[in-house]
């Protein structure tokens, strides 16, 4: 059954992923000002909304861990499992953000990288869930959960900073073209493209984040399977 | 017995670390001394010439602050781990908040001890002439070291708890810290040079929002972190 679900979650991303790259690199049209090079967008933009999905996850798991740690430690394990695999994906689409990032910048602005609001919340974003995933090595026992979950909280009061940065100031990283006023939006095509990969790469990425937290669950039980045996030798 | 008011315990807290600080001075001692280092370290780094210095300097003293306080904080709970003082705390009447708020409040009167100790050496290293509104200094590091003290106190307790006691502080400090840094540096720069960019004062709302936002956040999960087992 298991493995039945595996293969045809995999069967699905492939052909969509594949779809997706048709759509971004053939189907979309050349853009007038920057030309090819601005097709880094449909991939730069899906993963900086899919990140947001998956720290969202990481956040909410993490209260469920706040939430059921006395009452429920079975359940609060679970929403663990799922809050790590939610900050691990997330670094990864983040990474991605910050690599296409400069990339575009490099011919488009002429410079790698420049501290504006946008692209310094952006990389704090990344510094603080990196710093999270550092906790869980350097801690550990039950009340590595309960801190990791405490950290997860204030990673998650960066997010609306990241998101709302190029709507409040006037920075050099280009005004949103989702949600960001009268003159935000697409035409048609480019939208097509956008929206597919977008698709692609949140069914990718989910695929990746449930194989990670059967990882995590299949580790919590060896873990614990060894302490038990631990005690018992005693 | 009667449930003794919150302002008591902050204040019994509070008492408490200032009598141990005032016995041994260790933590603003050590703060100053590396602090003056780190300003003596950076002005050799840059050469910090009139033009420029104005520029740097608000960066220089921020960090300065910055890894100084980092040490003093580790120690601010390192000491209440030793004789299992911190288990007795958790056992008294009164709640962590009370506790936190009284920490913070004690490691804010030891920054700024040093930075009033630190600043009229800082003005005659960088040969300081602040060009902006002066006043709005008093308003600015206030409120950057309530962030720094605030954030450190909170992560200091909760990085005490795992293996890598000292070493983990800075790494989850410094990201979450960076926004308040930023704002900072960059109303310091301001004021110091006087170029009018931030005219609505922007960058100092921007720090007394973010203040406010995590100061409350450290108060409603500070037990949660002190009960971690």
């Amino acid at each position: 059954m298991k493995k039945l679900a595996i293969l045809l979650a995999v069967i699905a991303v492939v052909p969509l992923m594949a779809w997706g790259f048709y759509q971004a690199i053939y189907a979309a049209p050349t853009e007038a000002t920057m030309g090819d090079v601005q097709r880094i967008f449909y991939y730069h933009v899906p993963h900086g909304i899919l990140a947001y999905l998956f720290y969202s996850i990481n956040f909410v798991g993490s209260l469920l861990v706040l939430l059921w740690r006395r009452s429920n430690p079975e359940r609060a394990i679970v929403a663990d499992a799922w809050a790590l695999s939610g900050a691990e994906v997330g670094v990864v689409f983040s990474t991605v953000v910050l690599t296409t990032g400069p990339i575009w910048a490099r011919p488009v602005w002429g410079i790698w990288w420049t501290w504006d609001p946008r692209l310094t919340t952006s990389l704090v974003l990344w510094l603080i869930y990196v710093s999270y995933l550092l906790v869980r090595r350097f801690s550990s026992g039950s009340q590595m959960y309960t801190l990791a979950a405490v950290l997860a909280v204030f990673g998650a009061l960066d997010m609306p900073i990241n998101y709302l940065a190029n709507r409040l100031w006037r920075t050099q990283h280009p005004s949103p073209v989702i949600a960001g006023g009268p003159d935000s939006g697409m035409a048609p095509p480019i939208a097509a493209a956008l929206g597919w990969n977008v698709l692609a790469w949140a069914v990718w990425g989910l695929l990746i984040l449930a194989f990670r937290v059967y990882v995590e669950r299949r580790q919590q039980t060896i873990d614990r399977a060894a302490a038990n045996a631990a005690l018992a030798a005693d | 017995m009667a449930q003794p008011s919150w302002p008591s315990l902050v204040l019994a807290h509070l008492r408490k670390d200032l009598r141990i600080e005032w016995r041994s001075r260790d933590a603003i001692n050590s703060m100053l001394f590396f602090a003056l280092l780190v300003v003596v370290l950076f002005s050799m780094a840059f050469d910090p010439t009139r033009a420029t210095s104005r520029e740097i300097a608000g960066g220089v003293l921020c960090v300065a602050t910055l890894f100084a306080s980092v040490s003093a904080l580790n120690q601010a709970w390192a000491r209440e781990i030793r004789h299992q003082v911190l288990d007795a705390l958790r056992m008294t009447p009164s709640d962590g908040a009370a506790l936190f708020i009284a920490k913070v409040l004690a490691n804010f009167l030891f920054v700024t001890v040093v930075q009033a100790v630190l600043g009229p050496i800082f003005f005659i290293f960088y040969n300081l002439h602040p060009l902006g509104e002066t006043w709005l200094l008093a308003l600015v590091i206030p409120l950057g070291t309530w962030a720094l003290v605030a954030n450190g106190t909170f992560f200091a307790a909760l990085s005490i708890r795992s293996r890598n006691r000292e070493l983990l502080l800075p790494l989850i400090l410094f990201p979450i810290f960076l926004p308040a840094l930023l704002a900072m540096v960059l109303s310091v720069k301001t004021i110091l040079t006087g170029d009018g960019t931030d005219p609505h004062l922007f960058w100092i709302k921007l720090l007394a929002g973010y203040d406010i936002i995590f100061t409350t956040v450290s108060l409603l999960l500070f037990d949660t972190v002190l009960e971690a087992e």
